[in-house]
């Protein structure tokens, strides 16, 4: 059918709504570049000392590597609870498992600001405010829904007769699940790790309440740096971060296109 | 013991991990917060009422109701055209703007606000081009005001309502909008009266996720509001920080909850959670 006129301007509509999308973050990039000390455009020279100064900033460098080890340690734990959890809620299918599942959803659409208050409140008598521990488990909770989701949406392409099968040829349970089942959802499990990962290395609201001096994530001081509206440093990790964002997508439209290949053969 | 342990299938041993650790360390806080707010500074009612009595407070809410709603309005009705084009355009076209989409997604929130920071501001990008074109003689006040908040939430709330409709419209079957054709409505008939309707629970679905998410909005209103414009999670963030009253936050944060869960459920009966949520992140 040929498009109508509508559909065509709606077409270019949509076109300059996207570029919109996307756009305004590139100028953290000729902000980067200004060689004043604050905040500004560059008018007739560029420099690269800003960018210079986030890598050899010894606050900014370790934010960058609390982020990592943060971020990292809830990848990993959100990962192994979620893809656990993801399993069994697949083997058991029974209406309550439906209902815990959407239980255990919830961290995600509830907003962030009640998290933050419900781990504020609870990380003080457990002496957890301003620590790693408090940080690591409350990214966990709210990155494991992640993780849940992308590894029961591998499960729901997995044929549940391969794991009858193993079974009968006398597979123990265990063995089932590290030569049966995990190497057919294992794209469901890197993107739920790489989604883990991205939440937590992104997360701020939580942070801002959980965390004070000794752990002082990547977004902690960039919201810092924005509130001051001063330092340009700020602009170079905006850039870094976009430049990593990219990296991500493209790792996870590998890992999703390598899926769908999966699920087709 | 043996009886009960019959009945209960293995399968909830590897789900207990992650489920005892959310019951514990999230659901347990959060119902201590719902009973702080009847506790908390004195037993009763006493939170609840400061609604009626205290006008800043009342202010606080209807300002972030009032945003929540042109916010919403706003994503969805460009979320449709979006995924309008996107569902009736070549798959080759159709890719390139599912990237563009994804790709703004998953753009770090505190990078955007910190570029709206750049474009809007008094000596901005934009202020500085419409002074150097001449447009303007004093720079236009984008930030610091309800406009630049819009402004910043609309922006980052467009991709969330594009998904659930681009999951409603592309398992509409085509060969309906055909028939009207072929039974002679007009194209614009065709799409009021046959294509919108059908496409209903998706609208619902996208107006109520992108309703939620505004709801809980912490990033933007407090940059780009610059503190003139009060919403209710930047003032439970004072009430907590500053001026540790936690009754108040826990009124204002079990309200906001009740609304969440209510909207969470009339989604629930127009469309299967799952799918938006699923849709969401891929």
């Amino acid at each position: 059918m040929r498009p109508g006129l509508f559909s065509l301007f709606n077409r270019a509509g949509a076109w300059v709504l996207l570029l919109f999308l996307v756009t305004p973050a590139l100028i953290a990039i000729p902000v980067l570049l200004t060689p004043k000390r604050f905040l500004s455009m560059p008018s007739d020279e560029l420099s690269l000392r800003h960018f210079q100064n986030l890598f050899t900033s010894e606050e900014w460098l370790s934010s960058f590597f609390q982020s990592g080890v943060i971020a990292l340690s809830t990848s990993v734990l959100a990962t192994f609870l979620g893809t656990l959890c993801a399993i069994g809620l697949w083997r058991v299918s029974s209406k309550y498992s439906e209902l815990v599942r959407a239980f255990l959803l919830l961290p995600l659409i509830i907003p962030q600001i009640i998290s933050a208050m419900a781990f504020y409140r609870l990380w003080i008598p457990l002496g957890l405010l301003d620590s790693y521990p408090g940080l690591i488990l409350a990214h966990t909770i709210l990155a494991a829904p992640m993780v849940l989701i992308t590894v029961s949406a591998s499960l729901a392409t997995f044929d549940p007769r391969l794991e009858q099968a193993s079974k009968n040829l006398g597979a123990s349970n265990w063995t089932t699940m590290r030569r049966v089942i995990l190497p057919s959802i294992r794209p469901g499990v890197f993107a739920g790790a790489l989604f883990a990962f991205i939440l937590s290395w992104d997360e701020i609201v939580v942070t801002l309440f959980i965390s004070k001096f000794s752990v002082y994530t990547l977004p902690r001081r960039m919201w810092n740096g924005i509130r001051e509206n001063t330092d340009p440093t700020v602009a170079a990790a905006a850039v870094v971060l976009i430049a990593i964002t990219i990296i991500a997508f493209v790792v996870s439209a590998i890992l999703s296109r390598r899926n769908a290949g999966q699920s087709r053969s | 013991m043996n009886a009960v342990a019959r009945h209960i299938h293995p399968g909830w041993a590897i789900i207990a991990p992650l489920l005892v650790l959310v019951v514990a360390l999230y659901l347990g806080p959060i119902l201590n917060i719902m009973w702080l707010s009847v506790t908390d500074p004195e037993p009763g009612l006493g939170n609840y009422r400061m609604l009626y009595e205290s006008d800043s407070l009342l202010r606080i809410v209807w300002t972030t109701l009032r945003i929540c709603v042109i916010t919403t309005v706003f994503s969805v009705t460009l979320g449709y055209s979006i995924a309008y084009a996107m569902v009736h355009c070549h798959q080759r076209q159709k890719n390139y703007m599912l990237t563009l989409l994804l790709v703004s997604f998953w753009i770090s929130i505190l990078v955007r606000t910190f570029s709206w920071l750049m474009l809007l501001g008094r000596s901005g990008l934009i202020n500085n081009t419409l002074e150097t074109l001449g447009l303007v003689s004093a720079p236009i006040a984008f930030m610091r005001n309800e406009l630049g908040v819009l402004i910043g939430m609309v922006h980052y709330m467009i991709p969330y309502a594009v998904l659930p409709l681009l999951v409603s419209m592309q398992s509409l079957d085509s060969r309906v909008m055909d028939a009207s054709r072929n039974l002679g409505a007009s194209g614009s008939q065709t799409f009021w009266r046959i294509y919108l309707p059908l496409t209903l629970p998706g609208i619902v679905a996208s107006t109520l996720l992108v309703f939620i998410l505004s709801l809980g909005f912490y990033v933007t209103p407090a940059v780009l509001g610059g503190g003139k414009v009060l919403m209710v999670a930047e003032y439970i963030s004072v009430q907590l920080l500053v001026t540790l009253k936690w009754g108040t936050a826990a009124m204002l944060a079990a309200l906001m909850l009740a609304g969440v869960l209510a909207m969470l459920w009339i989604m629930s009966r127009f469309i299967k959670l799952s799918a938006v949520f699923g849709g969401s992140t891929r």
